[in-house]
């Protein structure tokens, strides 16, 4: 059984403890989106201020765990400042990193490998623990899934 | 003697644990099984009943004219009748009806009454506490037929409030609720219930997936005109439910599935529905889970479901004892204190810690608890929160599962800090 530590890293917790980019914007100008996990209750909104293609800023609020609470929170600082591009790309490499290549079992996304160094992913890396445990992998994803939507609703 | 003064024995679990093939099986370490609400283990006379009559009798029921289809149709019409008695079904063998569990039990309800019974506008009650199973039906009713819903809200102590109860049973053509809440324990006053929704012109629906496991069951003696429950919390397999109801209902109730076996007769403009109870069973039954039930049964019986019951009591005392004692107010119970109110159910905040990485920690040590919203959102909700952690017991479980428990939770205190 893959231990603890793999799972509570210290910046996670860190990051659980003191959520970084917390709380909420007027909508508009900001664009939200909420994102819920069905299967444990999870609850959490993304707002995105947008400048041209720049993430401005981001808020997050929410309800969940210390995995899907320091996640958003890791998520919430990689995206500030980046261009839809580099957040595109960032989302390719996270969700690389969140696929089980050697065990299928579990709720795991299957998704199509990305090449990627850690130096790319930076404090991201934090959540690599994550997939050793396949239950906890929809919390760790769920604020980039949200964050997905609500770029999507700007497009619409 | 217990407080119904009939004599019990109690049960000596280390005994029983020896039935369990799954607690030897985890490479010697210790299994602290605590989520038997969810579903219950298997005792190896439930796997080898199945086992048996796949292995010397399987074929199919209802047809065959041959030795072994006979005795095949024979194991499982005595499963239905052995199931339907421990119930109290004054016709067991007329009125049980074997579904895949308790959720289609309620669902063949919603559906049949629906294009029964009910017309738009007619009103169907239920509580804020049940379970989704006797929630979304009934939500799907509404938006197709225009049934209206109403709700016997909860209070602050886990209890219905039953304030105005009579306001909300007026009209009222249905009732349905849970005998026991899923997340807060709470054994509901059905019997007093059921007679006011009688009063009331109402028929009354018990969902007892989390009470017919855990109690002596009596349909009568609870006032109900149908019970649903669930094969795989109580011992038995998964993929078999049952829904006993009133013969007289029950035949005045539409089929639910068309198929084989359902039908007296059918031509190609239409079709006569078979009698009761396989009017309600289309197609091949749950043959083997029907046995493997059946054996279940027996196996409470043999422990006899008043020592059942006052294990589960004992296990509650000692756990409210031992967490309260150890974490004071850094841990919450939901639902009533009065655990003579309450099945072996404890639903808990820890800190504030969720309850995720409660059980992510408790895993650690083998202790498996549920964590999450129970399939109770509208519950959740109500008490403002996203979900729980929720530890629940049945025969096997001792103190030493309790101990485990308590040991695991201090474990994580010191990890969150």
């Amino acid at each position: 059984m893959p231990g603890l530590e793999d799972l509570y890293r210290e910046i996670i917790l860190d990051h659980y403890k003191n959520p970084r980019n917390e709380g909420i914007f007027p909508t508009p100008p900001a664009v939200k989106a909420e994102g819920h996990n069905p299967l444990c209750g999870d609850e959490l909104t993304v707002y995105l201020l947008l400048e041209g293609d720049v993430i401005k800023d981001i808020r997050v609020t929410g309800q969940g765990c210390s995995i899907s609470r320091s996640s958003a929170s890791l998520m919430s600082v990689a995206v500030k400042g980046k261009t839809l591009e580099e957040v595109d790309h960032l989302l390719k490499i996270f969700k690389s990193m969140m696929s089980i290549s050697t065990n299928s079992s579990g709720e795991a996304e299957v998704v199509e490998p990305v090449e990627y160094s850690e130096r790319e992913l930076g404090e991201l890396i934090a959540l690599q623990g994550v997939v050793k445990f396949p239950v906890r992998i929809k919390c760790a994803t769920l604020s980039w899934n949200t964050l997905v939507q609500a770029l999507e609703s700007r497009a619409s | 003697m217990n407080t119904l003064g009939v004599k019990t024995r109690p049960l000596i679990v280390s005994e029983i644990r020896k039935d369990f093939p799954i607690f030897t099986q985890h490479d010697g370490k210790d299994l602290f099984f605590l989520d038997s609400a969810a579903s219950s283990q298997k005792p190896i006379q439930v796997l080898q009943a199945m086992d048996h009559y796949y292995s010397t009798t399987h074929a199919n029921v209802h047809r065959g004219v041959y030795h072994i289809a006979e005795h095949a149709t024979e194991l499982y019409e005595g499963a239905r009748a052995k199931i339907g008695r421990f119930v109290g079904a004054p016709n067991p063998s007329r009125e049980t009806i074997f579904t895949k569990n308790a959720t289609e039990s309620i669902n063949l309800l919603s559906n049949s009454l629906t294009r029964g019974t009910l017309k738009k506008g007619d009103v169907v009650v239920l509580t804020e506490m049940e379970h989704h199973a006797n929630l979304v039906p009934w939500l799907m009713a509404k938006e197709q037929f225009g049934i209206e819903i109403r709700y016997i809200m909860v209070d602050e102590n886990g209890y219905l409030n039953l304030e105005n109860i009579d306001d909300l049973l007026q009209d009222a053509k249905v009732l349905s609720v849970t005998l026991t809440s899923n997340v807060l324990g709470t054994i509901n006053p059905v019997r007093q219930l059921a007679d006011l929704a009688h009063k009331h012109g109402a028929i009354v629906i018990g969902d007892g997936a989390q009470y017919v496991p855990h109690l002596s069951t009596n349909v009568a003696d609870l006032g109900l005109d149908f019970l649903a429950f669930t094969g795989h919390k109580m011992l038995g397999p998964t993929g078999i439910g049952v829904l006993w109801g009133k013969s007289e209902l029950l035949e005045s109730l539409p089929p639910f599935m068309g198929g084989g076996d359902m039908i007296a007769d059918v031509r190609l403009d239409g079709f006569t529905p078979n009698e009761l109870p396989w009017k309600f069973e289309a197609g091949t039954p749950p043959i083997a889970e029907a046995i493997g039930l059946a054996a279940a049964v027996d196996y409470l019986e043999n422990l006899g479901m008043g020592s059942v019951r006052e294990h589960e009591l004992e296990l509650l005392s000692y756990a409210f004892e031992s967490l309260e004692s150890h974490f004071g107010n850094d841990l919450v119970i939901h639902g009533p204190r009065n655990i003579q109110d309450r099945g072996g159910v404890i639903s808990f905040d820890f800190r504030d810690i969720h309850p995720h990485d409660i059980s992510q920690i408790l895993d650690q040590s083998g202790v498996c608890v549920r964590a999450g919203h129970h399939c109770a959102k509208p519950l959740m909700r109500h008490l403002g929160i996203v979900a729980t952690a929720r530890a629940s017991f049945h025969i096997y479980n001792d103190q030493s599962d309790i101990d485990a428990l308590v040991d695991a939770l201090a474990k994580a205190q010191a990890f969150f800090g």
